[in-house]
C-alpha cells in the first residue's frame, strides 16, 4: 500500500498543457516577425557579445523572410494564449490555488536556501507545502510576464489605439523591446523548468499529467509537511 | 495536518491509474500534432491558409467595431523631431515610365464617372502638415514630418461625402502595380493627409511625387506613394501585400 495525495487539479494540468505548445507557436510566430527588424544585440559601442539572432539560428530554424506567416499565426494564437491565461489566472483565483502560488513573508529568504539546496551546496530544504520558495516566485513571475507579453504586445499591435498604454510603457520602440525581452526571459525560464522537471524525476513529472504524486510507502503515514527536511525517503516530495 | 486528499491505495490501482491518464496524454499530444498538420495544409486564401485568414479577417471586424475610434490619433511631434535622412522602403509601382507632366489624380466616383485633378487644384485647399511615428510593418518606425491636404478636407471639397458611405476606399499608382484598399472610417480619421511635402520640400520622386497617401493610423504598407487613381467601393478592393499573405486591414 502507498499513499498518494492529489497534486494538481485536473483544470490546472489542462492549462498547463494547453499554454505549452501555444507559447511555443507564439514565441515561433514572434521570431518569424523580429527576423524583419532584428536589431536587438547585448554589448557597447562596436562590440557585440550575442546578436539577435546570429545567422546560423535563423538560418537552423529556418527563420528568415516569413513576416507575413508569423504574423498571421501571432495575430491568431495570441486569443488562445489570452483566454487560456485569464481563465487560468481567473481559476487560480477563485480556487484559492493562489495562497500555494503566490510568495508570502518567507519566499524571498527561502528560495535562496531552495537555490542553495539545488546547487548541492546546503543540506536540507525549507519546508514547504505544495511550491518551495524558489518556485513560488518563479511561477507567479512567469504569470506576470505573461500579462507583460500581452500588455506589451497590445501597445505594439495597436500603438495609436492604446496609445496610453504604449506611452506608460515608454513608446512604442520600448514596448517593442519589452515584448522582445520577455520573450528571452520565457525561454530561460523554460530551459530552467525542464531541466528541474528532469531532476525532480517521474513523480513529480506524473503529477502534472495525472494529477497525483505518490507521498510514501504506507509505513511513513506522516503528512509529508511534518517530515523533517533531511529524511531520505523514496518518492519524496520534491517538486518542481 | 492532515490532507483530505490523502488517500491510501494499492500499487495496482497507482498503475492503472498512471496508464489511463498517460494514455489520455498522448492522444491529446497526437491530437494537437494532427491539428496542427490540418491547420497548416488548409487551402489559402491569399496566401494564408484559410482558417487563419478567417481569424485575421474576424479581428478586422473586432479592432474597426469595438477597439477603432476616430477620436484616438497618432501621437504627433514637433517638426524639430523629424528625421532629415527619411527611410525608403518598397518601390512597387513606381516604375521609370512615369509621365509627370500629364499627371492628374482620377478619382472614380462612379464607373464612367471621374474627376481629374491638377497638383495645383489639391496645393490649393487648405494644407495641414503632421510630424509623427511612421510605422513599418517590418518593425521599425520613424519619425517624420509630412504636409499635404487633409482627405477629409478633400471629400468635402469635391462633394465625395456620398462616396465615402461606401466601407472602403481603393488607391492604384498610375500603373496600376501597386494597390491598396483601406477602410472608409480610417481613411477619414482627421489625420490623414494627400501628403505633397515631405520636411518642408516637394515629396521626393522615391518618396511618392506627385501625391501619395498618409495614413498614421496604418502601417506603412498602406501609405501608398504616387497615388493614380482613388476609387470607392463596398467590397474589399485589391491589395497588394494582402495578396502576399499580410493582414487587409493593418491598423494601428
Amino acid at each position: 500500500m502507498k499513499k498518494i495525495v492529489q497534486k494538481h487539479p485536473l483544470a490546472i494540468r489542462w492549462f498547463h498543457w494547453i499554454n505549452f505548445p501555444v507559447l511555443a507557436i507564439m514565441i515561433w510566430s514572434g521570431l518569424l516577425i523580429y527576423w524583419a527588424n532584428d536589431i536587438y544585440r547585448l554589448g557597447w559601442g562596436n562590440t557585440t557579445v550575442l546578436k539577435f539572432f546570429p545567422d546560423s539560428f535563423n538560418k537552423a530554424f529556418n527563420i528568415p523572410f516569413r513576416l507575413a506567416e508569423g504574423m498571421s499565426f501571432h495575430f491568431v494564437f495570441m486569443w488562445l494564449f489570452f483566454f487560456n491565461g485569464l481563465l487560468y489566472v481567473g481559476y487560480l483565483f477563485f480556487s484559492g490555488e493562489w495562497k500555494l502560488i503566490f510568495p508570502n513573508k518567507k519566499s524571498l529568504k527561502e528560495s535562496w536556501q531552495v537555490v542553495l539546496h539545488d546547487l548541492h551546496i546546503r543540506k536540507g530544504v525549507p519546508p514547504q507545502k505544495k511550491y518551495n520558495a524558489a518556485q513560488r516566485i518563479a511561477y507567479t513571475a512567469v504569470i506576470f510576464m505573461g500579462m507583460g507579453s500581452l500588455l506589451t504586445g497590445l501597445a505594439i499591435y495597436k500603438p495609436v489605439q492604446f496609445k496610453t498604454l504604449c506611452a506608460l510603457l515608454g513608446g512604442y520602440e520600448w514596448a517593442r523591446i519589452e515584448h522582445f525581452t520577455l520573450t528571452i526571459l520565457f525561454s530561460l525560464f523554460f530551459v530552467v523548468h525542464i531541466v528541474q522537471v528532469l531532476l525532480a524525476g517521474w513523480n513529480n513529472f506524473r503529477g502534472m499529467v495525472a494529477g497525483f504524486e505518490v507521498v510514501a510507502d504506507a509505513k511513513h503515514l506522516t503528512p509529508f509537511e511534518e517530515i523533517p527536511a533531511d529524511t531520505p525517503i523514496d518518492d519524496s516530495p520534491k517538486n518542481m | 495536518m492532515v490532507n483530505d486528499q490523502e488517500k491510501i491505495v494499492s500499487s495496482k490501482y497507482i498503475r492503472n491509474r498512471t496508464i489511463t491518464s498517460f494514455a489520455l496524454f498522448f492522444l491529446l499530444i497526437v491530437a494537437g500534432l494532427f491539428s496542427w498538420r490540418w491547420l497548416t495544409h488548409q487551402p489559402e486564401d491569399n496566401s494564408v491558409p484559410r482558417p487563419l485568414r478567417a481569424v485575421l479577417n474576424g479581428n478586422e471586424k473586432f479592432f474597426t467595431n469595438f477597439i477603432y475610434s476616430p477620436s484616438n490619433v497618432s501621437r504627433t511631434y514637433s517638426p524639430t523631431y523629424a528625421a532629415p535622412k527619411v527611410r525608403v522602403n518598397g518601390d512597387d509601382g513606381m516604375g521609370e515610365d512615369f509621365d509627370v507632366t500629364a499627371w492628374k489624380l482620377q478619382v472614380v466616383r462612379s464607373p464612367g464617372d471621374t474627376l481629374f485633378i491638377s497638383l495645383d487644384e489639391i496645393k490649393s485647399l487648405p494644407k495641414t502638415d503632421i510630424t509623427f511615428d511612421f510605422k513599418c510593418i517590418e518593425g521599425w518606425s520613424q519619425v517624420t514630418h509630412w504636409a499635404g491636404v487633409k482627405f477629409s478636407d478633400f471629400v468635402k471639397k469635391y462633394n465625395l461625402t456620398s462616396e465615402c458611405a461606401m466601407q472602403y476606399v481603393g488607391l492604384n499608382t498610375p500603373d496600376k502595380k501597386y494597390y491598396v484598399g483601406i477602410d472608409t472610417r480610417s481613411i477619414l480619421q482627421p489625420q490623414t493627409i494627400l501628403c505633397y511635402e515631405m520636411n518642408g520640400k516637394p515629396l521626393p520622386m522615391n518618396q511618392g511625387y506627385p501625391l501619395r497617401l498618409i495614413i498614421p493610423v496604418k502601417y506603412g504598407i498602406k501609405h501608398l506613394k504616387r497615388i493614380g487613381t482613388i476609387f470607392f467601393s463596398n467590397s474589399k478592393p485589391k491589395d497588394y501585400w494582402y495578396e502576399r499573405g499580410y493582414d487587409y486591414y493593418a491598423g494601428l
